[in-house]
């Protein structure tokens, strides 16, 4: 089934038409009501009118998650506050996160994008949906919630954690399908075992993951473990939240919703632009947000591209799974954490040095992180307690920021290896094992 | 009465203790006392040794982190009860107590280490009290 045939089936010609009409009118929206956009343009003789094709968008110059902080925190919104009436935030790559809001047309769009990737993944008006994403700040609870709702499926908002009671009223309620990370809906299914329960003791038949990207061995758990069919999809709060790309049934890439999020590829050394098939770093430029309009965003997510029409009828762009970043951010229990908001709390701390390395692992299908740190008081040593309470106060601190908890391992004074070139401070063994 | 004890760190990895303690070993350094506290993470290795500012100059160059701390030897009859009786009479007088470890025997009895809040009061009171510390030479000797 598909949720909107006129936008998500019309023909290429249509499409670039659409998107055209709809990038002139917020290059035009975004200069002027956006002070960082004028003088960005205004910097290198740019107008709103110089965009006549869908190839001029190669003249505006890139956003990037340094522009949301240096803004914090409404600085770039469009619309007034009076017409905002929602707001979300994600990781920023320093204490501070990242902060976007929506206008009412916002959160119509976005449901409606939600919408067609709920039914694109097979989800249907009969269904029960558990969500296990975090509600709160994050996009994923919310997003997936007014999506589901607005198909007609009933929507069970448990949240994240506690465990036991998520299986139980998936159990007792039949839930039929389970939206949230990968990793914890894996995680899900090993405390199911231990209580002594299979998948044929629940009804889900569908999985609508995000939040994290998943690989495919990954996908065959799940679908395994399950008796699902995993679907993923892709959204990222700088840009809306989830509902910017997910996957159909025949799991062969995930659909852009084009109309509302032009996407590009481009070579995140040079910032030229490439070609569909050609693997590089999306750049997405929101066509329709009002609250806080987005133009070229650099995602930092590396993928390939294609305007092949899919077997399910669909014609819009697909994206391949994420395959990287260009930067140094890590996706940990569908967070993200950059190892520079790490370093900013550190900085900020007495008693340990700014200097740390970060380890993450697998521990069963949850993602397991340490933080080594130096103490830098010697005379520490003798004092057992106060060693452990620094240890706590870290471990406190990281969690507040970070929103996840970590493991602090204290290490000597001047130990931790002292980088003159690229720091490599982050070792990631989770896909290695 | 004041003895020298050395803290080192150690991070919890195996062979670390046995690396610190080799320092020591082939340089001649006799140990008397040793007690470890760990966590999952770390643990603080204290140390009685026969040449303790030797000890610490060592362990230093060999790259540990080592603080010196005084501590008390106690000397404790060697029957049922009496360091509960040590212990009562520096509870009496409100003298907390960080840490102990025992030592071995001395002729009169057992020997405990102790590290309390208030080394001075914690002397006057158990010389007071009858209570006998042993010196760092006599210590030594054990």
């Amino acid at each position: 089934m598909i949720w909107n045939e006129g936008a998500e089936c019309m023909s290429r010609g249509e499409m670039e038409e659409l998107q055209l009409a709809r990038l002139k009118k917020i290059v035009e929206y975004a200069y002027n009501n956006v002070v960082f956009y004028k003088k960005r343009f205004d910097e290198i003789g740019l107008k709103p009118e110089h965009i006549q094709s869908l190839r001029d968008i190669e003249k505006i110059p890139f956003t990037t998650k340094d522009d949301l902080r240096d803004n914090y925190p409404f600085q770039l919104f469009a619309s007034p506050m009076k017409k905002i009436i929602r707001l979300h935030a994600s990781s920023g790559t320093t204490g501070k996160p990242v902060v976007v809001g929506y206008t009412r047309h916002d959160l119509e769009n976005w449901t409606e994008c939600v919408a067609r990737i709920i039914v694109a993944a097979g989800g249907r008006e009969d269904d029960l949906a558990q969500i296990v994403f975090g509600y709160g700040l994050f996009t994923g609870g919310f997003g997936l919630h007014y999506g589901l709702e607005k198909v007609g499926i009933t929507v069970l908002p448990m949240s994240s954690g506690n465990s036991e009671r998520q299986l139980m009223m998936m159990q007792d309620f039949g839930s039929t399908i389970v939206v949230g990370t990968p990793s914890y809906v894996l995680y899900l299914s090993e405390v199911a075992e231990e209580m002594g329960l299979s998948k044929d003791d629940f009804k889900l038949r569908l999985g609508l993951f995000g939040g994290e990207g998943h690989t495919v061995s990954m996908r065959e758990e799940l679908e395994e473990r399950w008796g699902i069919l995993a679907t993923e999809n892709y959204g990222l709060t700088e840009i809306t939240g989830p509902g910017v790309a997910g996957e159909c049934i025949i799991q062969e890439g995930m659909h852009i919703n084009e109309d509302h999020f032009y996407p590009e590829i481009i070579d995140p050394e040079t910032g030229h632009s490439k070609e569909y098939g050609e693997k590089g770093e999306m750049v997405l430029t929101t066509l329709t947000k009002e609250g806080i309009p987005m133009l070229r965003y650099r995602t930092r997510d590396i993928t390939v591209l294609t305007a092949e029409p899919c077997k399910c009828g669909r014609t819009n762009v697909r994206m391949a799974k994420v395959l990287g970043r260009t930067d140094d951010m890590l996706i940990i229990k569908g967070v993200n954490i950059f190892p520079s908001q790490i370093e900013d709390i550190l900085v900020g701390m007495e008693g340990v040095g700014p200097h740390y390395q970060i380890v993450v692992r697998k521990k069963g299908y949850m993602d397991d992180v340490e933080v080594m740190v130096e103490f830098v008081d010697g005379k520490l040593v003798d004092n057992f307690r106060a060693l452990k309470e620094l240890e706590e106060k870290v471990r406190n601190r990281l969690k507040s920021v970070l929103q996840i908890d970590v493991r602090v391992k204290l290490v000597e004074p001047k130990t931790l290896e002292r980088f003159t070139g690229k720091a490599k401070r982050v070792i990631d063994l989770r896909d290695k094992n | 009465m004041l003895i020298k004890q050395i803290s080192i760190f150690l991070e919890n990895k195996s062979g670390r203790l046995a690396e610190v303690l080799n320092i020591l070993g082939k340089n001649n350094i006799d140990l008397i006392a040793i007690s470890i506290s760990d966590t999952t993470d770390f643990g603080i290795l204290r140390l009685i040794v026969n040449k303790p500012e030797e000890a610490e100059k060592v362990l230093q160059e060999s790259g540990c982190t080592v603080n010196s701390t005084e501590v008390l030897a106690v000397s404790v009859e060697d029957k049922p009860g009496s360091l509960a009786e040590v212990l009562a009479v520096l509870a009496r007088e409100s003298i907390d107590i960080e840490y102990l470890y025992a030592v071995g025997k001395d002729t009169r009895g057992a020997v405990v280490i102790v590290r309390v809040n208030d080394l001075d009061r914690a002397i006057k009171i158990l010389t007071e009290n009858k209570i006998e510390l042993l010196s760092a030479e006599r210590l030594y000797k054990l």
